[in-house]
């Protein structure tokens, strides 16, 4: 382990991973800039003017595009990376399913921002959330370090030969984005016994003509979906695997695909994703110092779904709540959608919660997860509990 | 953990100053900061408003500010009920005004006026106070050290400009220590 | 705040009503036209001041204004800092340079 005192940076989430697309050697960038993710996309133009990031920086007209020559870039053997948010990510979606259905291991940062309308900048779940289906792996960070530990494993977990899948690292929009904070920056040479060369036989070269992007008939679309899905499976392993090497060279370990947070024995878990699991953690502690079993499950990938993991951490609960920064208009929260099934095969699985809030922009604070435990814990011996509410509601509904 | 809330007008550098305490905090004291605004229309003029928290542990909880140990305003034509609200009994309001000026604050709340503005045209031949303002804090709480703030300075400005920003700091902290007396 | 707003081209300001039930909304993000719950002085910290001896009434401020916040007064270019947000857009076109930009005195606003 490297001395790392010299190492220490004062920036925000959108800095560390611009140091992280830096260190990892990405050889073509194209983004167009969107708030909140705008100064990524400045900084690496600027690494790039200075010399220090040899990378091309490709000036696009849209996300679409940005996408588009993204997916083009990485057909030809380059290391690429894009950024968008909101309105941007969702203008590239159609991108977005050429890329994994073609096996482009591209990097992307969201910064995720509700979707309009109404118009808003603020930061909320909606657009990654809404975005599962494409085919990309998706984690969601908490703090800048992870942010930049995590793109950079993006690259090695997006480039293993069995997967093969691009991936979204996001990060919520302002509060972690804009939000300034110390954050270890690896050496280069650290980052380059790291992460290997990318190497791929999916590309287009003239010593070995490939066909790339074909169309398909009804006999043969399917067995390629399949590849995608077990592709995507084989990300599970991957991930574990990049997560213990980069611990062990680097000393940070960020656990996988869920982080459980004083999760033994708790008579009510929490199931957050994002920035919201910090505020939560202290909630958490709060009440273990007054004797209330409480325990924190941050879910860190929402694709590939850690089904199994969550299934062995929240067997033993009879209490899960789980917070949504979306709605499934007419339904319920996509993450809580998403942990219901697969708790389904559990033969006595827990009672679960869920709880909307914190949609386009509205804070979450300490009291809002503490009123939300009252209810888990007020759950156990009330059957007729709501099963999907809003919280922190700022009038009067219809109850 | 200490909690800091910045007022000011875009262009007047209220978010620096609230990143400039956050990394002599984390850079230069070996403390964890968090260092945020808090969002609206950016355009000159408008309001913003920064945030700090510091601890001597990590903090992991970004929910808003609710209630603040210090708040400093760099602009006393900003001071109204947002401002003085949210501050933790016993805290303290520090603002950029003359002491002729008059500031609608409730008798129940512990204000410290500065005048950073003369000292800034003195010192920057503009009116841009975050520097000064942080040195009046700093020396009024003494949550971080007066070098350690130098030392953040230095490290996010040109040479030159630094060097005037370090000497309305230090300026600043010295004629607020000495008031203290 | 001095209320300059008494041209009847332009809209009323509706003090903001904060709905206390979900059928307070309205449907959608919409409402009726010409709804404004605040002008734009508390955002200016210098305020364009016309000097009518120099105004030529070629209207050029008042095309250009991002706000709208010039009007034509008897042929006299006329601001209303309501609206205004001190940009200084009109300052800079104006060909007589009919226009300068004093600092914003707190009182007057």
């Amino acid at each position: 382990m490297s001395d790392n005192s010299d190492r220490r940076r004062f920036i925000s989430g959108n800095e560390a991973v611009a140091l992280a697309v830096r260190l990892a050697r990405a050889q073509v960038i194209s983004a167009y800039p969107i708030t909140p993710q705008t100064i990524v996309v400045e900084r690496l133009s600027e690494m790039v003017e200075d010399g220090s990031l040899k990378a091309e920086f490709m000036h696009v007209e849209s996300e679409h595009s940005a996408i588009s020559a993204a997916i083009g870039a990485s057909a030809i053997g380059a290391r690429t990376f894009t950024a968008s948010s909101s309105q941007g990510l969702l203008y590239m979606t159609e991108g977005l399913h050429y890329a994994s259905g073609g096996r482009f291991p591209i990097v992307m940062m969201n910064a995720c921002r509700s979707v309009a309308l109404p118009w808003s900048i603020f930061g909320d779940q909606r657009d990654s959330l809404s975005l599962l289906d494409s085919g990309w792996i998706q984690v969601y960070v908490e703090d800048a370090q992870e942010a930049l530990d995590m793109t950079i494993q993006a690259y090695h977990i997006a480039e293993s030969p069995e997967v093969l899948t691009p991936v979204m690292v996001n990060l919520d929009g302002f509060i972690l984005t804009h939000t300034y904070e110390p954050v270890y920056e690896p050496r280069q040479e650290e980052v380059d016994t790291f992460l290997p060369l990318f190497k791929t036989p999916n590309k287009m070269d003239l010593d070995h003509p490939r066909s790339l992007g074909f169309s398909t008939s009804p006999g043969d679309n399917q067995e390629f979906k399949y590849q995608q899905h077990q592709a995507m499976l084989n990300a599970i392993p991957a991930i574990e695997t990049v997560d213990n090497k980069y611990a062990s060279q680097f000393g940070r370990r960020y656990h996988g695909l869920i982080e459980e947070y004083r999760c033994q024995e708790a008579d009510v878990i929490l199931v957050t994703l994002g920035s919201v699991s910090g505020t939560a953690r202290m909630v958490v502690d709060n009440l273990r110092k007054h004797g209330q079993k409480a325990g924190l499950l941050k879910l860190r990938f929402m694709r590939p779904f850690p089904e199994e993991a969550l299934r062995k951490a929240l067997s033993h609960c009879r209490i899960v709540g789980v917070v949504d920064k979306d709605i499934s208009f007419g339904y319920e929260g996509t993450v809580f959608t998403n942990v219901n099934s697969c708790l389904q095969t559990l033969p006595d699985s827990p009672k679960t919660f869920n709880f909307v809030g914190g949609l386009g922009g509205r804070n979450i604070s300490k009291g809002d997860i503490e009123t939300i435990f009252g209810l888990l814990f007020a759950a156990a011996d009330k059957p007729s509990s709501k099963r999907v509410q809003f919280f922190n509601m700022r009038c009067q509904i219809h109850e | 953990m200490i909690e800091v809330r910045w007022h000011g007008r875009g262009g007047q550098g209220g978010f620096t100053a609230a990143r400039l305490l956050g990394m002599a905090a984390a850079l230069f004291e070996n403390k964890y900061a968090l260092s945020f605004p808090a969002f609206g229309p950016e355009r000159r003029g408008a309001p913003v408003l920064g945030f700090t928290r510091i601890d001597d542990q990590k903090i992991t909880d970004r929910s808003e500010v609710e209630q603040c140990d210090y708040v400093v305003v760099l602009d006393d034509t900003l001071v109204a009920a947002n401002v003085w609200q949210g501050i933790k009994p016993g805290g303290q309001l520090i603002v950029n005004a003359s002491d002729s000026s008059d500031l609608p604050v409730p008798t129940d709340i512990n204000i410290m006026r500065f005048d950073a503005t003369s000292l800034a045209l003195e010192f920057l031949g503009q009116a841009i106070t975050n520097t000064a303002m942080l040195g009046v804090l700093l020396a009024h709480s003494g949550i971080v050290g007066c070098e350690s703030a130098c030392r953040a300075v230095e490290m996010s400005m040109p040479v030159k400009l630094a060097n005037k920003n370090i000497s309305i700091l230090k300026q600043a902290f010295q004629m607020t220590l000495e008031k203290m007396r | 705040m001095t209320n300059y707003n008494t041209n009847p081209i332009y809209p009323a300001i509706t003090p903001f009503q904060q709905p206390h039930h979900i059928d307070d909304y309205p449907t959608g993000p919409g409402c009726p036209s010409a709804q404004l719950v605040e002008g734009h002085a508390g955002w200016r910290t210098f305020r364009p001041i016309i000097n009518q001896e120099k105004c030529t009434a070629c209207w050029l401020c008042y095309l250009l204004c991002p706000d709208a916040a010039i009007f034509k007064n008897n042929n006299k270019a006329t601001i209303n800092y309501s609206f205004c947000k001190g940009c200084g857009v009109c300052a800079k076109a104006c060909p007589m340079n009919a226009i300068d930009m004093a600092k914003e005195n707190e009182n007057e606003r």
